[in-house]
């Protein structure tokens, strides 16, 4: 299915690794030389991201660029990587967002062992993405948290020793059951296997949906709270606050841009693809979290007294809508999470460095000592507006279109969810906008007279960001028309393992509406009997 | 197990005792027939490795007697790492040898000549051979330099072997015994340091007393079963319901206390710490990995050999000791302050992991447990090289406070202390990860849910201390981050936990080195200054360290390691 001769998802995984092994190898006299090596790195992975979508074939619901290998023979552990509509721009928003968090904030502390860990942090990242094997995800899953560790730890603010520790153990501690609930579903699927255990994604897949029901739940619950932990969703969501506040600007920007989306991305392409008949059944539950965390989040975020709290807080709303869309189970759905964990990384990520830029200048983000900083810093002010625009939902920028799509796509199946859902509309903007009324606006007193406005170098590293929200804003039918088939496939393989759900009205938002002679589950017949030929994830093998 | 009741003594049996032991038919016990044969034929290379070190033993004594009084410093060290060498490459031709050739018993049937046994002596010549490179150095730079250290060394492995290759509760018992007196000396090596004597005796007596709880086990087994060989055991007690099984139950569990004792399982690991601080430091590591190693063997063949029909009764036993070990270990290691003491700690926790491998009772546990084994026998080691160099002379500062900016100091071994524990944490592309991976595995593989669940939570625990050993390589020597009067400091357990383990105030807090420590009362290990000075990397350290951490890769990314202990589990 590869139209490329090489293996370029593994290219993509090894080439920032390698960078981090060149840039902690060089020479300690050569200091002046760590960021922009660092920085070639990242930006080469961006132009490998680039060729990825680029040669993306749009169309196409399955696995492409797969490569495999075997690895660990023990338990058919094997190296398989490969990208699908969903995880394809998660790719590419990581190449995106790291070269502006390793360019864009002021680095204090030292340069060279920031960037090496950033560059593993990255290596590590994409590999989650692209893993199409259960071990392969869990270790690449587990590995982000070093570098996110020594990253708060090692740059971060007055508790980051706290924050870091709490950030390993809550999230290690969930993976536990991530871990036991993999190991659970491979030895309880051997059997269906002819004996032979796999960790293989779609092998799993194909024999998951006739293990037991109760079997199922367990499964999908263990792999459920760590993915909540990791996301978080509202009751396991103590860490992140803490974590996203000490971290330092970049660290923030990536821990929230991207590390978080780990969660969200495991729970829809390892819970919900491999297990959907559970994902059905405690969909309800899953739901009632978004909901309390859209609504939780928006209220809490508003009364924070620190602006980088505040957008931390308001990550845990974001997350609940992306929530709701998955456990949806609607194509619209599905779409609009995916569509919002790219906006999220875009606006959380862009936030968090416009926040970090307020703290560079004024040494405190304290809301109650800011104020007026729009006079003497227009263009911060007006960077921030646009992105506070986005987050809340603005036609016309890239948050109305996911919110939107993830409202429709929850009205069709859980009307009740959807409407305390459409809520946080309205909560993120009163807090956001309220946020930056106190902020930016009023009469400038004291140290706030003076502010510097943006350098250059911040500029041209927010630039990708903004371009990127207003694009998806405008014309998000690119991004759409690639994602929209891999997500339709997943949608009919939900419907196909439990054909007593049924999707009520699919004439609402008929653009993106399931295929009806969607063919699922590797070849297998539809229910209805037609049989297609299969462009699904049971034959994007190897080319 | 299908495949050791092929090797029974079935045949045997037939074979009517001349004269001597009173035997009745089809209970023939193995030592009576080595008694009654006066030809008993040894097969010398199926304990080739053992050979190779006790006659090493001797020819140092020997060469030390003849040798004027330190004559060559290097002598002895080289030796034992050359007579390591050899019973290493004599395991390796085991490996070969027994794999060419079947599983067979040997010397009388008390020796089992199975890959099992030979990885165990690969593992134990491997582990004496970092132990000698280690104690070189050590041993000179606290003027203790001498033959009898590496003699004991030597002579503590030969126990361990004999252990590993035991056939009966009896040559279980020898070695044990033969292991374990060298490595009470051993504790009490250093002699000008009081913590060092005290240890040894405390090592001594409880360690006699587990000894005595052991022997009266296997005396119940043998009560029970009326043989003290584990094959013939398990034949018996795969034929025979016994009508009454109160005797072969305590005689178990007194077995289970013994070597629980041995490897420092929850309830029986109150010496391990004390032992840990007291015996200098190389000795440590080499002891951490070769009793625990030692120890298990001695489990597993009784366990899974002598009473593989019982398992329904011992599994349980194992499951709350697995754990007891597991919790308690990563949770007392989060109050210690002094990094030989956590280390101890860290220890029984990572028993714990090995306990589930035996707790599942499958060939995959026992694989995985072997695996757990072997890596853990690299990382342990150079963890404590470099605990050992940055200790100082007189083993000044065991405190977490030497380990502080290491990083600034040392970066390379800080980057490879961090590999380490990180490894021990079970972090992915380390050995110590797959080896957690493959324990676990094989619990969930057995439905063992909860076990695999405690298991990964208590790794999440002990990451904070391996984390913050992490951590404070890292941190700066002048900032002091306990500043902060919230509950972040404490939190991030730079602050002492009162309540746990009584505080050893450095010594040094009287005199006119003391730093302010006295500004939030009990003398915070953060508070501590770093040492001062350039930390000296001996060449033998440094070839040790390189090999561990190499090792620690290789075997956290590919699988020709796990292959190996794989096949040493064929002959259950």
């Amino acid at each position: 299915m590869s139209t490329l001769s090489f293996p370029i998802l593994t290219v993509a995984i090894f080439l920032p690794l390698l960078g981090a092994a060149v840039v902690v190898l060089l020479p300690q006299g050569r200091a002046s030389l760590v960021r922009p090596v660092g920085l070639a790195f990242a930006v080469a992975e961006l132009a490998v991201a680039g060729t990825i979508v680029a040669e993306f074939k749009a169309h196409d619901a399955g696995f492409q660029f797969v490569s495999q290998h075997a690895w660990l023979g023990q338990f058919g552990i094997g190296w398989k990587v490969g990208v699908d509509g969903i995880s394809l721009f998660l790719v590419a928003m990581t190449a995106v967002l790291f070269p502006v968090a390793m360019y864009g904030p002021k680095l204090v502390g030292d340069a060279k062992s920031f960037m090496g860990w950033m560059l593993l942090l990255e290596a590590a990242l994409i590999g989650t993405f692209l893993a199409m094997d259960l071990f392969l995800f869990f270790v690449l899953f587990e590995v982000t948290l070093v570098p996110g560790y020594f990253l708060i730890a090692g740059w971060g603010g007055f508790r980051r020793n706290y924050a870091a520790m709490k950030f390993f153990i809550y999230t290690f501690a969930g993976s536990a059951f991530l871990f036991v609930g993999i190991l659970a579903l491979v030895f309880l699927v051997a059997p269906l296997n002819g004996g032979r255990e796999t960790f293989d994604l779609i092998t799993l897949a194909r024999y998951a949906s006739h293990l037991p029901t109760s079997d199922q739940e367990l499964i999908f619950a263990a792999m459920a709270v760590a993915f909540a932990v990791k996301m978080p969703v509202v009751p396991f969501h103590t860490w992140m606050p803490d974590a996203y506040t000490e971290a330092p600007t970049a660290g923030s920007m990536i821990l929230a841009g991207l590390l978080f989306k780990l969660g969200t991305y495991g729970i829809l392409r390892f819970g919900v693809y491999l297990l959907p008949k559970a994902a059905i059944d405690l969909a309800p539950v899953l739901l009632t979290l978004g909901a309390v965390g859209i609504v939780y989040g928006c209220i809490v975020a508003a009364v924070q007294k620190d602006l980088k709290r505040l957008v931390a807080y308001g990550s845990v709303a974001d997350v609940g809508f992306i929530v709701l869309g998955v456990f949806a189970f609607t194509s619209q759905g599905i779409s609009g999470s995916v569509f919002e964990m790219v906006n999220h990384g875009l606006t959380t990520g862009a936030l968090f460095f416009l926040v970090g830029m307020l703290l560079d200048r004024r040494g405190t983000l304290r809301i109650s000592e800011l104020g007026g900083i729009q006079k003497s810093a227009p263009i911060l002010a007006g960077v921030f507006i646009v992105v506070v625009m986005a987050a809340v939902g603005l036609p016309g920028l890239n948050g109305f279109v996911g919110e939107f799509l993830v409202l429709v796509g929850t009205f069709i199946t859980h009307r009740w969810w959807a409407v305390v859902g459409t809520s946080g509309v309205i909560l993120s903007a009163v807090y956001l906008l309220w946020a930056y009324q106190r902020v930016f606006q009023g009469r400038a007193t004291g140290a706030n007279e003076h502010v510097i406005d943006m350098t250059w170098r911040e500029k041209a590293a927010i630039a990708p960001l903004i371009v990127g929200i207003v694009f998806l804003g405008v014309y998000p039918k690119p991004l759409l028309d690639r994602v929209t088939p891999a997500v339709s496939n997943l949608v009919a393989h939900v419907q196909y393992a439990d054909p007593g759900f049924h999707i009520p009205s699919k004439g609402v938002g008929t653009v993106y509406a399931v295929p009806a002679d969607q063919n699922v589950n590797g070849g297998q017949q539809t229910p209805t009997g037609v049989q297609t030929a299969a462009v699904t994830p049971g034959t994007g093998g190897t080319p | 197990m299908i495949g050791l009741l092929s090797h029974t003594l079935v045949g045997q049996t037939v074979q009517a005792p001349a004269t001597g032991c009173q035997v009745t038919p089809g209970k023939v016990t193995g030592l009576c027939q080595a008694f009654n044969s006066l030809h008993i034929p040894v097969e010398y290379r199926t304990i080739l490795p053992l050979l190779v070190l006790s006659i090493g033993a001797l020819v140092l004594l020997v060469i030390s007697a003849v040798l004027p009084k330190r004559s060559r410093p290097g002598l002895y060290p080289l030796l034992t790492v050359i007579i390591s060498g050899l019973a290493a490459g004599a395991s390796v031709f085991q490996w070969i040898d027994v794999g060419n050739h079947a599983a067979t018993k040997a010397i009388g049937n008390q020796i089992f000549y199975d890959r099992f046994s030979v990885l165990f002596m690969l593992l134990i010549s491997v582990a004496t051979l970092f132990g000698a490179l280690l104690s070189d150095s050590y041993l000179q730079r606290e003027g203790l330099d001498g033959v009898e250290a590496y003699v004991l060394m030597l002579l503590a492995s030969t126990g361990a072997m004999l252990m590993a290759a035991s056939a009966g509760t009896i040559m279980l018992f020898l070695g044990l015994e033969i292991m374990s007196i060298a490595l009470y000396v051993m504790t009490a090596y250093h002699r000008r340091r009081a913590a060092s004597g005290e240890g040894g005796l405390k090592y001594f007596i409880l360690g006699s007393f587990s000894s005595a709880i052991f022997l009266y086990g296997a005396a119940l087994a043998y009560g029970a079963t009326g043989t003290t060989q584990f094959d013939e055991m398990s034949v018996f007690l795969a034929r025979t319901t016994l009508p009454n099984d109160g005797i072969l139950l305590g005689g178990m569990a007194l077995l289970i206390v013994g070597l629980g004792f041995k490897v420092a399982a929850v309830p029986f690991h109150f010496w391990s710490p004390d032992v840990y601080e007291a015996a200098p430091t190389p000795f440590t590591g080499y002891m951490a990995a070769v009793a625990k190693a030692a120890g298990f063997a001695g489990l597993f063949r009784v366990l899974l050999e002598g009473f593989h029909s019982q398992e329904a009764n011992w599994r349980p036993a194992i499951w709350l000791i697995a754990v007891l070990t597991l919790l308690v270990g990563s949770v007392l290691a989060i109050a210690q302050r002094d990094l030989k003491r956590m280390m101890a700690y860290s220890s029984i926790s990572q028993a714990g992991y090995v306990l589930i491998g035996l707790q599942s009772a499958s060939s995959q546990g026992t694989a995985g447990a072997l695996f757990y084994l072997l890596t853990y026998t690299f990382i342990i080691a150079g963890t404590f090289a470099v605990i050992g160099l940055v200790q100082g002379e007189g083993e000044a500062r065991n405190d977490l406070g030497a380990i502080r900016g290491l990083g600034r100091r040392r970066p390379g071994l800080a980057l490879v202390m961090l590999l380490f524990l990180l490894a021990q944490a079970g972090v992915p592309f380390t050995s110590g990860f797959l080896a957690k991976f493959y324990v676990i595995a094989a619990a969930v593989n057995r439905g063992q849910y909860a076990l695999a669940i405690i298991g990964m939570l208590a790794a999440a625990i002990a990451a904070f201390f391996y984390l913050r050993v992490g951590l404070l390589m890292y941190s700066s020597p002048e900032v002091d981050e306990t500043k902060e009067p919230t509950d972040g400091a404490a939190l991030a357990g730079l602050r002492p936990i009162p309540g746990f383990d009584t505080p050893r105030e450095p010594a040094l807090s009287q005199g006119p080195g003391a730093v302010a420590a006295s500004s939030d009362g009990d003398g915070a290990v953060a508070l501590l200054a770093p040492p001062e000075g350039r930390v000296e990397i001996p060449f033998t350290v440094g070839i040790t360290l390189a090999v561990c951490a190499a090792f620690t890769i290789f075997a956290g990314v590919s699988s020709p390691v796990l292959d190996f202990a794989k096949h040493a589990t064929t002959y259950f």
